[in-house]
């Protein structure tokens, strides 16, 4: 098991290599750079820039180098923690996204939970009263949440929430807390703030997986051995969470490695709908502007969250499942 | 006389199902004695299986006992005081429960889906003993155990902490048997115990449950569609046809005088050993086959003398490895890997039907795929006499390997896995013309309908889907794919291992029949050795991979010489009460082992010894000739 463990570790490594060079060529492929961008932008509004200090600028960038130093570059400094410079920003890459990372990853494991929490119970209950009325009820909102499109819903629970909460719109904190130290006033202010994108966020995702769970488990419920722990003298709902349930949860542990950066990327129309300080704005406008340090170090971030998870999926499924425990190294 | 423990009086179970009221049992009613085995024999859809669930209440949900006691007695429910009415009983209720598990227990068909796999047999087991008794975790492994122990687990301590797809079938079932049996059940019922075994896992299987219950002193309710198991077992039989009992009596009067036409029909539709030559198996419901004129339209005479050119087919040293995989960049180690195949060479003849007989596991079916080029084997050689000119088909290539495909056909074991659920019967059987270009449309729909005639099936069901067909209907349906291209050879892999004894002889006589009628040849492979027996001319006996014995069919079952073949033929039961399984020759699983057979059949890295000819085309793997004719 630790030889697997180690192995699996050791074939990230190449695996993050191949994204990063992915990432830097798809950065560069739009033609020009920042500077170009930004010349235009000034052109544009009737002012111009002195080629003497654009020169000064390409040099210190180091974007009059060829493609290869640019990444080999970027690279290095990317092992010492040190992610490049935001142009737009005119600071370090890690300071401009900083305090943004931290409530992404609050605002996406929050909604990982909601999505668990809210699919789990209804996914079992649609399951075991398959076509009675209340998985017909509970189906129909399903394919409701699933077809409704998260930013409209952005819009449409921002409205009550301020008409009948009073909560103000937009953000994720009461605009006194913005760029203050983290105190419990604003803790509190984050929770208050947070339901919202969270239930708008994950309501595709929890309508998606309880059908997955619902089916799943409807293919477990009818199992032989299901009928054998009834043999056994095992009331029914023991015997359900011990014995189906168990076995129907394999998928749903290898969603993990998906549901990461899905719930991560996917927010990102909702958070620019709902002014979220997430990363997901700051990514598209990284991207639009050509900012590369920006936007390179945004992608990796998503590709390290996506290798992670799966890797934590297939240990997780792992200690789950003895068969894949236990007979992975055989072949037919 | 014993004690009533069981007394059924007229159960009636129905099932709702889309469209009406489906009656599977319609008023049943028979005992069971306190310590004494009664067999419910019937095929499947008989309702045999649905009167035993009604016993434990575990129906599914769209069934329920409409009428009927169900009256269970073992002194102990009622505190003594008289029996307990299981039909009146909430089904998921507490004292349900109780006798659920406790007092009656059951052991299914399938070992493998009848455990979870997530957890370990230890856990399954002690899990029973929690239920009914006051106990520690501690005391509930204990007895669990110690219950592993009596089936005969080689290590019951450590097979505690197992997982059940850890264990061979054999001792799967084992561990059913144990978590059954570990609350000392009043009752056990068996729902065909060893339907999913190899003979000899089977005779171990049945004398095992024949020991427990002398041990533990319980009565078992077996259920089964085997009369050779029944005559092995039971002490008394009930007949069941379509929900309603035929026929009951004790084991004796069943086989001596059977009484109704459904029992008789039921006793000659099962093939068995010592059968007067040429005397066919008469099927429950027969069928004909007719037509075949097209099929034979453009099928080439043989020219006289083509077949002085070689057999049909002919194996050499075929030998097949499997799972010795490259070490990859991370990848695991690679290992020995198994021998799937052996050293087996073996010549078919045309017009002959060669069985190929083996336990599962010992390589039949990996031989035949070698043989229709589904696989490659990694040494030996395949030729194939077609019309005087012989074809080495492991080397065929593009149109060459199309056409051979023409010559040689397979038909599978599982009727249900091997027909796409998405097709119509009519496109599955034309997709062979369509494939190989054969005639327009008008000639396929006409071919078509003939090879529905041919098979015995009402051509006017073209347009169905498998679904809507029974298991030897689809089996049918799997016999005319492959016969659509006119094949010389077919190759049958257990063509009727997944099919009711009353089906089975129905696919044996149509098997026969398309062989005289066409002039096919086959290959048929089978675990069942009176099948084989009622089939094959010549017989060749596969053990981990090798063939040890091959010998005409009279001459292997007059004169067995390997210890393997001997063990096999021992352990089929018959259906007969005057031929028991003689149980005790059986020793634990070492018939099948080549390391313990004696000398000079032992193999192991000392001796490979290879095939000896007896004289008269007997040949046995043994070590030197002249040793194995004192043997014989």
């Amino acid at each position: 098991m630790l030889g697997y463990v180690i192995r699996r570790i050791l074939i990230m490594i190449p695996t993050l290599l191949a994204i990063s060079v992915i990432t830097f060529v798809i950065i560069q492929l739009p033609p020009g750079d920042y500077l170009t961008t930004l010349v235009n932008e000034m052109q544009s509004r009737g002012e111009s820039m002195d080629q003497g200090r654009l020169a000064m600028l390409r040099e210190t960038y180091g974007l009059d180098r060829p493609m290869y130093e640019q990444y080999a570059l970027w690279l290095a400094g990317m092992l010492r923690g040190d992610f490049g410079y935001s142009f737009e920003y005119n600071l370090p890459v890690s300071d401009v996204v900083g305090d943004r990372l931290s409530l992404t990853v609050i605002v996406s494991f929050a909604t990982i939970l909601f999505i668990w929490v809210v699919s789990f119970p209804i996914g079992i209950y649609s399951a075991t009263r398959q076509y009675s009325l209340g998985d017909y009820v509970l189906t129909f909102l399903g394919f409701l949440g699933l077809a409704t499109p998260s930013f409209l819903l952005a819009l449409v629970m921002l409205y009550f929430a301020n008409v009948w909460f009073g909560t103000s719109i937009g953000g994720l904190m009461d605009p006194r807390y913005i760029g203050q130290p983290w105190s419990w006033g604003k803790a509190m202010s984050v929770f208050e703030h947070m339901w919202i994108p969270v239930i708008v966020i994950g309501t595709a995702g929890t309508a998606a997986m309880i059908r997955r769970l619902r089916a799943n488990l409807l293919d477990e419920l009818h199992k032989p051995y299901v009928v054998t722990a009834r043999a056994k003298g095992l009331p029914p709902g023991r015997a359900l969470v011990k014995y189906p349930l168990r076995v129907a949860l394999n998928p749903f542990v290898s969603d993990i490695g998906n549901l990461l950066p899905q719930v991560v990327s996917g927010a990102a129309i909702v958070s620019v709908v709902m002014s979220l300080p997430t990363t997901g704005p700051m990514l598209l406008q990284a991207l639009r502007s050509q900012d590369m340090y920006l936007a390179g170090s945004f992608l990796m971030f998503l590709a390290v969250l996506t290798v992670i998870g799966v890797f934590l999926s297939d240990l997780a499924l792992a200690a789950l499942d003895p068969r894949i425990r236990l007979s992975g190294g055989a072949s037919r | 006389m014993s004690r009533t423990l069981l007394r059924v009086e007229d159960l009636k179970v129905d099932f709702q199902v889309p469209g009406g009221v489906v009656q599977a049992v319609r008023g049943v009613s028979f005992r069971v004695r306190a310590g004494s085995t009664v067999a419910l024999v019937g095929e499947s859809g008989s309702g045999k299986s649905v009167a035993a669930q009604s016993i434990l209440r575990i129906l599914p949900r769209n069934a329920a006992i409409a009428d009927g006691k169900i009256l269970f007695d073992d002194g102990i429910v009622n505190n003594g005081a008289g029996p307990v009415d299981i039909a009146s009983l909430k089904a998921d209720g507490t004292a349900m429960r109780a006798l659920r598990g406790g007092r009656i227990s059951i052991i299914f068909q399938e070992p493998m889906t009848s455990l979870s796999p997530l957890h370990t047999v230890g856990d399954q087991v002690g899990e029973a003993v929690r239920l009914h008794q006051r106990v520690t975790a501690r005391q509930a492994r204990a007895q669990a155990e110690d219950m592993l122990r009596r089936v005969r687990f080689p290590d019951p301590k450590r097979a505690l902490d197992t997982y059940p797809f850890e264990l061979s079938g054999g001792l799967r079932q084992r561990a059913m048997i144990a978590m059954a049996l570990v609350c000392r059940p009043a009752l056990l019922i068996a729902d065909e115990p060893t339907t999913a075994l190899d003979v000899t896992i089977q005779a171990q299987i049945l004398k095992l449950i024949k020991d427990l219950q002398a041990d533990l002193g319980m009565a078992v309710l077996l259920i089964t569609h085997d009369l050779g198991v029944v005559a092995n077992l039971a002490d008394e039989v009930v007949v069941m046809h379509r929900g309603r009992i035929m026929e009951s009596g004790t084991r004796e009067d069943i086989f001596a005088d059977p009484r109704h036409p459904y029992l008789k029909a039921l006793l000659r539709a099962v093939p068995r050993f010592h059968m007067a030559p040429g005397e066919r198996l008469v099927p429950i419901r027969s069928i004909t086959s007719q037509g075949g004129s097209l099929l034979e339209k453009d099928h080439q005479p043989w020219p006289p003398g083509a077949d002085a050119a070689g057999p049909l087919l002919a194996v050499e040293g075929v030998r097949k490895l499997y799972g010795a995989r490259k070490a990859g960049w991370f990848g695991a180690k690679a290992g020995a890997g198994t021998l799937a195949v052996d050293d087996v060479s073996f010549a078919i003849a045309r017009g002959e039907c060669v069985g190929l007989v083996g336990e599962s596991g010992c390589g039949k079916t990996t031989l035949s795929k070698i043989l229709m080029r589904a696989l490659t084997p990694d040494q030996g050689s395949v030729r194939f006499n077609d019309h005087g000119r012989i074809v080495d088909v492991l080397e065929l290539e593009g149109a060459a390997l199309t056409a051979f495909r023409r010559k040689v056909q397979f038909v599978f074991q599982d009727p249900f896995g091997s027909l796409n659920p998405r097709m119509t019967v009519f496109d599955i059987i034309a997709e062979p013309l369509v494939i190989h270009g054969i005639g327009d449309e008008a000639e396929r729909a006409a071919r078509v309908k003939e090879l529905m005639g041919l098979v015995g099936l009402d051509a006017r069901h073209l347009r169905r889907y498998p679904h809507s067909f029974s298991g030897g209907q689809r089996q049918r349906i799997g016999i005319a794919r492959a016969l659509a291209l006119r094949p010389e050879l077919l190759l049958l892999d257990e063509p009727v291992s997944a099919l009711d004894v009353s089906i089975q002889a129905q696919v044996l006589n149509l098997l026969k029949d398309l062989k005289e009628r066409l002039g096919l040849t086959y290959l048929f492979v089978s675990h069942n050795l009176a099948v084989v027996d009622y089939m094959a001319d010549r017989i060749l006996v596969m053990c981990r991979g090798r063939i040890v014995e091959s010998a005409p069919r009279e001459a292997l079952f007059r004169n067995p010489v390997h210890p393997y073949t001997r063990a096999l033929l021992t352990a089929v039961p018959e259906p007969d009460p005057s031929r028991p399984l003689s149980l005790t020759d059986l020793e634990e699983g070492r018939a099948s082992d080549p390391a313990r057979w004696p000398a000079p059949f032992t193999i192991d890295a000392d001796h490979q010894p290879h095939l000896v000819d007896l004289g008269g085309g007997h040949c046995v793997r043994a070590d030197a000739a002249v040793r194995v004719r004192e043997v014989a």
